[in-house]
């Protein structure tokens, strides 16, 4: 018998969504702001109901997936899309923490998420489910593109009809990535925030599920599932820093509320992470703010950077991310584009892992803050990858040499060897 | 030709339900008198867009599609006739 999710009574755990500004409790809809103050809303849940309910045990007891941690996420009943989501390994980088000084370092690699090689994944997986739940039929999306692939793959994987607005300037594989799942792209003329503010308008004219806007609430919770993921993959316990790319600034703060929900549960210690917000020089609003202390962040207009999957220039939850960034002890850093390029090929050649841009980002961003001091060679620290590199290819593409060319001859391939011919390259890439 | 001041559909209900006023150019010089001028009209939306005089933060304002907070003088960026003002909630980021 098939189950309507339309269809099903509300879960008795969800306790409603409470505006992070004046923190009233509004009941479930598809709607992102408190209507008193315009705030955005989050998902709450009764905590006391669901503590009783899991246990170490019974997450590990279930497929390695993000649904193994189902109480914790806004869904009334099974998931309905994305189901094989989540469950990334953590890598132990210890070829790259010795190049950029970090004795104990990790990478979360989402650039293997399953179905469209991205963290966004997790977020569309909660959002279409719900997007089902509510009956709605056409959902979209604004998007710089992770999300745009993400949205398309997982509204086909389920006949939902899917809107992706994108600037027209995004790679032609993040487009390529999108179209060839039948979604309706649409390149807009204009930088992110402008589609973004249209998709506004788009989502209050047809009412459809916009993942990132009147569906945000739900979409958010899908990233807490990369932090209860680490926290379970070092062994229930937390680091003492994550690293994490920031594009509208949801990521980090969601790492940290897995983390907080796990400790409420009475699954591991009380967290004592550090958190470090990474964005690329071009386009810098929240570690903008972190670094000269501002409370808002001033919207940047025209993003200038290679790193296109990070150019918001007015990121929604960028006052909320440099909030938890100084209140945790961390800090926030950017980097140019010839940083990123270098550290995409950096985390490739010590562990072999092609991330996209936003992990050129981090890993640049991470070097640098152990420059500064900010982040100690002994500290336990967890880079979250959140893209893969096969997305933003034509990024590095001016850095790599060329194949050298040969015929097919032993002494021509000798002669590559011996000869002061184009040297075959290392398996290490030149440290800077 | 007037000045049309945009309203959202979460604002409506506060405003009679209109989904846009028209001002004559003397009411809006500048976009900070068109808020105002707005909210004379519909004293509803005071308390929905305004906390301490000043304007909510995650309540965004167009003037003919572009952010205020970019253009010269901001929110005292003059206006002229034919000129669009949209207030859009600040929901998104991808």
């Amino acid at each position: 018998m098939t189950i309507n999710p339309a269809s099903l009574p509300q879960s008795q755990l969800v306790a409603g969504m409470k505006c992070r500004v004046c923190g009233k409790q509004w009941p479930v809809s598809t709607t992102n702001f408190c209507e008193d103050d315009f705030g955005p809303l989050e998902v709450d849940y009764h905590y006391d109901k669901i503590k009783p309910l899991v246990s170490r045990q019974l997450f590990e007891s279930r497929p390695n997936n993000m649904w193994r941690w189902k109480e914790f996420l806004p869904l009334n009943g099974e998931p309905t899309v994305g189901l094989h989501v989540g469950g990334t390994p953590l890598v132990r980088a210890t070829r790259l923490g010795k190049a950029i000084g970090i004795d104990n370092l990790w990478i979360k690699n989402d650039a293997v998420n399953y179905p469209t090689l991205s963290f966004k994944d997790r977020v569309v997986a909660v959002a279409l489910s719900k997007a089902m739940e509510f009956g709605l039929k056409t959902v979209g999306c604004a998007s710089t593109g992770n999300l745009a692939n993400s949205v398309a793959a997982n509204a086909a994987s389920v006949g939902l009809k899917s809107y992706i607005l994108v600037p027209s300037d995004l790679e032609r594989a993040k487009i390529l990535g999108t179209t060839i799942y039948g979604a309706n792209v649409i390149a807009v003329r204009g930088t992110y925030d402008e589609v973004n503010r249209l998709c506004t308008q788009i989502a209050f004219h047809h009412g459809w599920g916009f993942v990132n806007i009147n569906l945000r609430p739900f979409y958010a919770e899908g990233s807490k599932t990369m932090g209860y993921e680490i926290a379970q993959q070092l062994g229930w316990r937390t680091p003492k820093n994550v690293v994490s790319p920031m594009a509208g600034g949801a990521l980090i703060g969601k790492i940290c509320k897995g983390f907080n929900e796990l400790a409420n549960a009475g699954l591991i210690e009380i967290p004592n992470t550090s958190y470090f917000g990474a964005q690329a020089s071009g386009c810098n609003p929240i570690s903008g703010s972190v670094k000269e202390n501002r409370e808002r962040h001033k919207p940047v207009r025209k993003p200038d950077t290679i790193c296109k999957s990070l150019a918001i220039g007015d990121p929604a939850d960028g006052y909320f991310a440099a909030k938890l960034i100084r209140e945790s002890g961390g800090w926030a850093e950017d980097v140019p584009d010839t940083e990123i390029r270098e550290c995409m090929a950096l985390l490739a050649g010590t562990e072999g892992i092609f991330a996209e841009t936003a992990g050129g980002v981090t890993v640049a961003v991470a070097r640098k803050l152990v420059l500064q001091g900010k982040i100690k060679k002994n500290e336990e620290t967890v880079l979250c990858i959140t893209g893969n590199g096969l997305k933003t290819q034509d990024a590095v593409a001016e850095i790599l040499p060329a194949p050298a060319l040969i015929n097919p001859q032993l002494q021509e391939f000798q002669a590559l060897l011996t000869d002061g011919a184009p040297p075959v390259r290392q398996t290490e890439p030149a440290l800077a | 030709m007037a000045i049309l001041v945009h309203i959202p559909p979460p604002l409506r209900p506060y405003a009679e339900g209109t989904d846009k006023i028209s001002l004559a150019p003397a009411e809006a010089a500048t976009i900070s008198q068109a808020l105002k001028a707005l909210v004379s009209k519909h004293p509803g939306l005071n308390d929905r867009m305004y906390t301490n005089g000043q304007l909510r933060p995650f309540v965004n304002v167009y003037l003919n599609n572009e952010d205020v907070r970019f253009l010269d003088g901001e929110f005292n960026a003059p206006l002229k006739d034919g000129d669009d003002v949209a207030i859009i909630p600040a929901v998104g980021g991808g």
